[in-house]
């Protein structure tokens, strides 16, 4: 008998390994929930939620008015919907072109370039968006004779949408390459071009990989963070212009944990309640997206 | 029998390997050719080439000719696309598209617009869903996804959706592979009811299935045609001994 005790030690070991993932992203969860229990202890979870007033920074310590979340939720809303309006089309565009109509050495050169950009801090794109696209908007704008703040909902949107867009499009180029070679042929084989076969084959077949390519980009996109302190503005305005400064949920979670805090009053508290909101959102984006991708298994396996 | 398919001198290249060499074989119009031969032996490559789908893989290059009704189908002026919807195919594995029964079949008379009205396009459905003997399983669920489908059942509507654009010619490339042998009896039957309105080519890797629905029988071997002939005149008395190798079991 060769060590048989050792082997079964090795499988324990990993185990535990892989146990201590779970343990310490269920104990992350609980202690989130823990303390955002205690805000809501402190300020009525209708009021965070529905409230229309956003204004922790000015409180006096002890008031627990002015934690209306709604502005934070809408530009949230705003800046993911600008971003996923530039990331939606192009990642799709790049992905198609990628996939059916770039030959090898083409591909070759722009996988490598779009990873890249992936990799870039979002810092630098926040740079991006201060020091040159928020001053060219501004410009434009001003040559139009229209106002844009030079924080604008817009500028971020526009620069997070730039950031998605490599994931955005390396997601869907995966989705439309791991298509069957058949279903290509078979569409080709019946006389139609590749823009028909793209569009009323390949498209349609990928599509629940796609919509959790969209999803994961989307969830990429609220829980951003960088991007928005550098480029979004804090004032918590209930607007859908773009053209105006919001602010997100990630923004003024930073701004109400800067700095030496004391975890007991409802300021700093709230930010773990914003935490929260973020955590189940993105959450349950990822969950619909995995069952996206587990349904078109199932179909093509 | 005219010839519908004449293949000159055939030279195929994937890169610098060269699949096919110097073939030179007739397709009668109306009747079945099987194209027999060990796995790697270049019948699929031929195949491919009499519809051009090999263009879809970077790299290939052919010399000789392909003549379909006596035209050539690698001439520069002529139309790929237009091509296809004389030279028809079935695959390997079934593919449907994830698109309903009814959807699959209307997909070519779509694309190319065969149709004036939806009263027409629903005739065209049902006419080729019956061809493919598949109507009366299906009738009662034409909107339901074709994926759900048993894989027989699945095959037969690629059958259908190849003949609703009216092609000339079908090609099967091991249509009855990932089929169960029920299955397999269903489409060689309609295989050889398709005979009297389509001239067919099929690979098969399977002795029995060429006998039983071909009345061509081509052999290859590394890329060479070793001989061709009438499918009975080829299985009881082959000229060469490869042939008389691979069909009585000594190898492939």
């Amino acid at each position: 008998m060769r060590s048989l005790w050792l082997e079964r030690l090795v499988r324990y070991f990993f185990f535990l390994c892989a146990l201590s993932a779970v343990v310490i992203t269920i104990g992350i969860v609980v202690s989130l929930l823990g303390e955002t229990l205690r805000f809501f202890a402190r300020v009525s979870i209708i009021d965070f939620l529905f409230g229309l007033t956003w204004a922790p920074q000015t409180l006096p310590t002890g008031e627990t008015s002015g934690f209306g979340a709604i502005p934070l939720f809408t530009g949230t809303a705003l800046i993911t919907l600008i971003a996923m309006a530039v990331a939606l089309p192009c990642g799709t565009m790049v992905a198609i072109y990628l996939s059916e109509y770039a030959s090898q050495t083409m591909r070759q050169i722009f996988k490598p370039v779009l990873e890249t950009l992936a990799g870039i801090p979002t810092l630098v794109y926040g740079f991006f968006a201060v020091t040159t696209l928020g001053p060219l908007l501004r410009d434009t704008a001003e040559f139009f004779h229209l106002s844009l703040v030079s924080e604008s909902a817009l500028n971020a949107g526009l620069i997070m949408g730039i950031m998605i867009l490599p994931y955005m499009s390396s997601l869907c180029e995966d989705a439309l390459h791991s298509l069957p070679v058949a279903l290509r042929e078979g569409s080709m084989g019946l006389g139609a071009t590749s823009s028909e076969t793209i569009l009323k084959v390949l498209l349609p077949a990928a599509f629940p990989n796609l919509m959790a390519a969209f999803l994961l980009s989307l969830s990429r996109a609220i829980g951003e963070t960088m991007i928005v302190v550098m480029a979004a503005g804090l004032a918590a305005n209930l607007t859908f212009n773009p053209f105006e400064a919001v602010t997100t949920v990630t923004v003024q979670i930073v701004s109400l944990l800067t700095g030496d805090q004391e975890f007991d009053n409802a300021k700093t508290l709230a930010a773990f309640g914003l935490g929260f909101v973020l955590f189940v959102l993105t959450f349950v984006l990822n969950l619909l997206a995995l069952y996206g991708v587990k349904r078109y298994k199932r179909i093509y396996g | 029998m005219p010839l519908k398919i004449d293949v000159k001198d055939l030279n195929l290249f994937y890169g610098d390997k060269q699949a096919l060499f110097n073939v030179s074989l007739g397709f009668p119009e109306f009747q079945t050719t099987a194209l027999m031969g060990p796995s790697g032996c270049g019948k699929s490559s031929l195949l491919r080439c009499l519809n051009r789908l090999n263009d879809i893989i970077p790299n290939v290059h052919i010399q000789g000719k392909v003549l379909l009704d006596k035209e050539d189908i690698y001439a520069p002026s002529l139309d790929v696309v237009e091509l296809r919807t004389h030279v028809g195919m079935v695959f390997q594995k079934p593919n449907p598209f994830p698109h309903s029964i009814y959807e699959n079949v209307a997909y070519g008379p779509r694309i190319h617009t065969l149709f004036k009205d939806k009263t027409e396009l629903d005739e065209i459905v049902e006419k080729n869903l019956a061809r493919a003997g598949l109507w009366d399983e299906v009738k009662d669920r034409l909107h339901q996804p074709a994926t759900r489908l048993s894989g027989g059942q699945q095959q037969r509507l690629c059958i259908a959706r190849a003949i609703a654009v009216n092609p000339e010619v079908i090609l099967m490339d091991e249509p009855c592979s990932a089929l169960d042998p029920i299955a397999t009896a269903r489409v060689e039957e309609l295989i050889d009811e398709l005979r009297e309105r389509f001239t067919i080519v099929i690979v098969t890797h399977n002795l029995q299935q060429a006998a039983r629905v071909s009345q061509q029988t081509a052999f290859f071997h590394s890329g060479h045609l070793v001989e061709a002939g009438e499918t009975g005149a080829l299985f009881t008395m082959p000229q060469d001994e490869r042939t008389q190798g691979y069909i009585t079991g000594r190898y492939g």
